[in-house]
């Protein structure tokens, strides 16, 4: 965790020690009652989470026992949606897919990563690393909207890609790489790549930077090659960003939305179909709000399932 | 030495290269916006007739003065009211200790996870029901909401380390709470406050699943969800779709480049907290 406590500026008006010990006291009945005045100070936080956050997941739990069409009169189907999401082979490919992006949103960046911000290491605080810090930035900047017509078009058959593929001697193999079955998944996996490799490297860079160079002197002595280096000093001194890395690119794979809504609508077929596209078009174009609801109970469990073992991983480390 | 500067170099290419990539459909979206409106253009090519006119149909087409407007008022509509009772809440349970307060804390954390997706549907049902489908408003109380688990962790995460002995040194000087907390450790805590409000800056504007669901009018959603209205109407106009995209990213562009050191820090710690 990093530290983000400000510079300590003296701010209290005319504190003075040898006053307090005469008024304990009343100070301590005061305090107690100021205890108590945190639940105004909290409350409409918890009003605003409570309303929108805790009320619809409730819901959300609720109508997953229901077969219901969002308008006429709902039907009780007990757990009749999730045998239904646990055993229909589309539902199942549908989360499946969202594991396969996790190779792309979350591996690929997370190494392709960790391989460049070893290699800058020894740049890293150069001009051009800094300018590097701002423009790999760019697409956590931008909305993911804005990628995916971007990258659309990039894909397309007549688009950049093709063109460079052409050029390279490999014209062979170009296509609508957003609309073939078979290449359709790894296209907005590319997407979502181009969108996270930024922020992973930057993340890693800058937990890189924090190692103290004397361990690296210590395992140079010590005639350690640079794999063992890497192995040996390295990874465990950036254990806490990769988690980081880890899991904020796991559950942007898994929840995945914006990416895909754009630049294929999960087609073509089912072919890049996710859960989280998957429950707006159940709930909202075809009326199959129980359904829908269970598919999203499914897809919160998931999440955490994946993302707390990481958390506890890296915690465990840390406390070595 | 010799080895110690091929390093050098190859991380310079490494990185020139990774740039260029990142780069590459930004210059796309430049160059094909450029293209003459309504043909088919091939590739990264910089056109004969540069047709910036392009830009103004763009901009007219898709009522960009609206939709920023729009994203203006959606963004004072969140950021502010989230930011405010996000401190209040990170105060009382990071610094007030209020009893009870761990158990809230665990409340907001269960939410720190959450997609959206997860709640969207019954969101949609219960927006419904206040009448505020199709209004500004059907973003602006959800996202607040939404916003909480992140921004009272974060504000917490500030509270837990605030100094106790400036809080005792007051109260022995007759200051209620709520001076407490808006003399003295709202002024202290303003870097975290900082990167919180560009980071809920950032993520309202980018928002789109609940701009989509709730909202159907282009002109009363954020950007982002415009800019998906925007491609189902001009996806045919490659030329003008990809000049409109460009116009959308502009604002957030700009903001970012000015407030650029700020950002990369805000998403960084936004990250590491996360």
């Amino acid at each position: 965790m990093l530290d983000l406590s400000p510079g300590r500026r003296p701010a209290a008006p005319g504190s003075a020690g040898s006053r307090r010990a005469s008024r304990q006291k009343p100070r301590a009945r005061r305090a107690g009652r100021a205890r108590w005045a945190g639940w105004l100070f909290v409350a409409p936080a918890l009003a605003m989470y409570g309303l929108f956050v805790l009320r619809p997941l409730g819901l959300t739990i609720q109508y997953s026992l229901y077969q219901w069409d969002g308008i006429g009169p709902s039907t009780w189907a007990g757990l009749g949606n999730y045998t239904t999401v646990f055993t229909d082979p589309a539902l199942l490919a549908i989360i499946g897919n969202a594991f396969k992006l996790i190779v792309a949103f979350s591996v690929v960046p997370v190494l392709l990563g960790l391989a460049v911000a070893v290699v800058i290491r020894r740049i890293s605080t150069s001009r051009l690393a800094l300018t590097a810090r701002t423009v790999l930035f760019l697409p956590q900047v931008i909305p993911l909207v804005a990628a995916g017509i971007a990258w659309s078009w990039l894909l397309s058959s007549t688009g950049v890609v093709n063109q460079f593929l052409s050029a390279i001697g490999l014209g062979g193999i170009t296509r609508a790489w957003l609309g073939d079955f078979s290449t359709a998944l790894p296209a907005v996996g590319l997407i979502g790549a181009w969108v996270l490799v930024g922020l992973c490297t930057v993340l890693l860079m800058s937990g890189m930077t924090k190692i103290d160079p004397s361990l690296y002197e210590a395992a140079r002595i010590d005639g350690a090659g640079l794999w063992r280096e890497f192995t040996a000093v390295t990874l465990p001194s950036i254990r806490q960003e990769i988690a980081v890395c880890v899991t904020v690119t796991v559950i942007a794979a898994l929840a995945s939305f914006d990416i895909v809504y754009i630049s294929t609508q999960g087609g073509p077929g089912d072919a890049t179909m996710v859960p989280g596209l998957e429950i707006y078009e159940l709930a909202f174009s075809h009326r199959q709000v129980g359904l829908a609801s269970a598919l999203a109970v499914v897809l919160i469990v998931v999440v955490l399932a994946c993302v707390l073992p990481i958390q506890r991983l890296a915690r465990k480390g840390g406390a070595q | 030495v010799i080895g110690s500067r091929r390093e050098v170099i190859s991380g310079r290419v490494l990185l020139i290269v990774l740039m260029a990539v990142t780069v590459l459909p930004f210059v796309s979206l430049l160059t094909t916006a450029l293209q003459p409106s309504g043909t088919y253009p091939s590739g990264l090519a910089w056109p004969a007739h540069p047709q910036w006119g392009n830009f103004t149909q763009a901009f007219e087409a898709a009522q960009m003065g609206r939709l920023l407007e729009s994203s203006v008022l959606i963004v004072a509509g969140v950021v502010p009211v989230s930011v405010l009772i996000a401190t209040m809440a990170g105060f009382a349970i990071g610094h007030l200790r209020m009893p009870g307060g761990r158990v809230v804390f665990l409340l907001f954390l269960l939410g720190l996870t959450l997609p959206f997706e997860g709640v969207i549907t019954p969101l949609y049902y219960e927006v419904q029901g206040m009448g505020l489908l199709n209004t500004r408003w059907a973003i602006i109380l959800p996202l607040i909401g939404l916003f909480m688990p992140f921004s009272v962790y974060w504000m917490r995460a500030h509270f837990v380390t605030a100094p106790g002995e400036l809080t005792d040194a007051a109260r022995t000087d007759g200051v209620n709470t709520w001076q407490l907390f808006w003399r003295i450790h709202v002024p202290l805590a303003r870097p975290a406050i900082s990167s919180l409000t560009i980071l809920l800056f950032l993520w309202t504007w980018n928002q789109f699943l609940l701009a989509i669901v709730l909202v159907d009018d282009p002109t009363k959603r954020t950007m982002a969800g415009a800019l998906g209205a925007f491609q189902g109407q001009w996806g045919t106009n490659i030329p003008l779709l990809c000049a409109g995209s460009l116009i959308i990213l502009v604002p957030t562009l700009v903001v970012f480049l000015a407030f650029q050191r700020h950002f990369v820090v805000a998403l960084l710690q936004g990250s590491l907290k996360g």
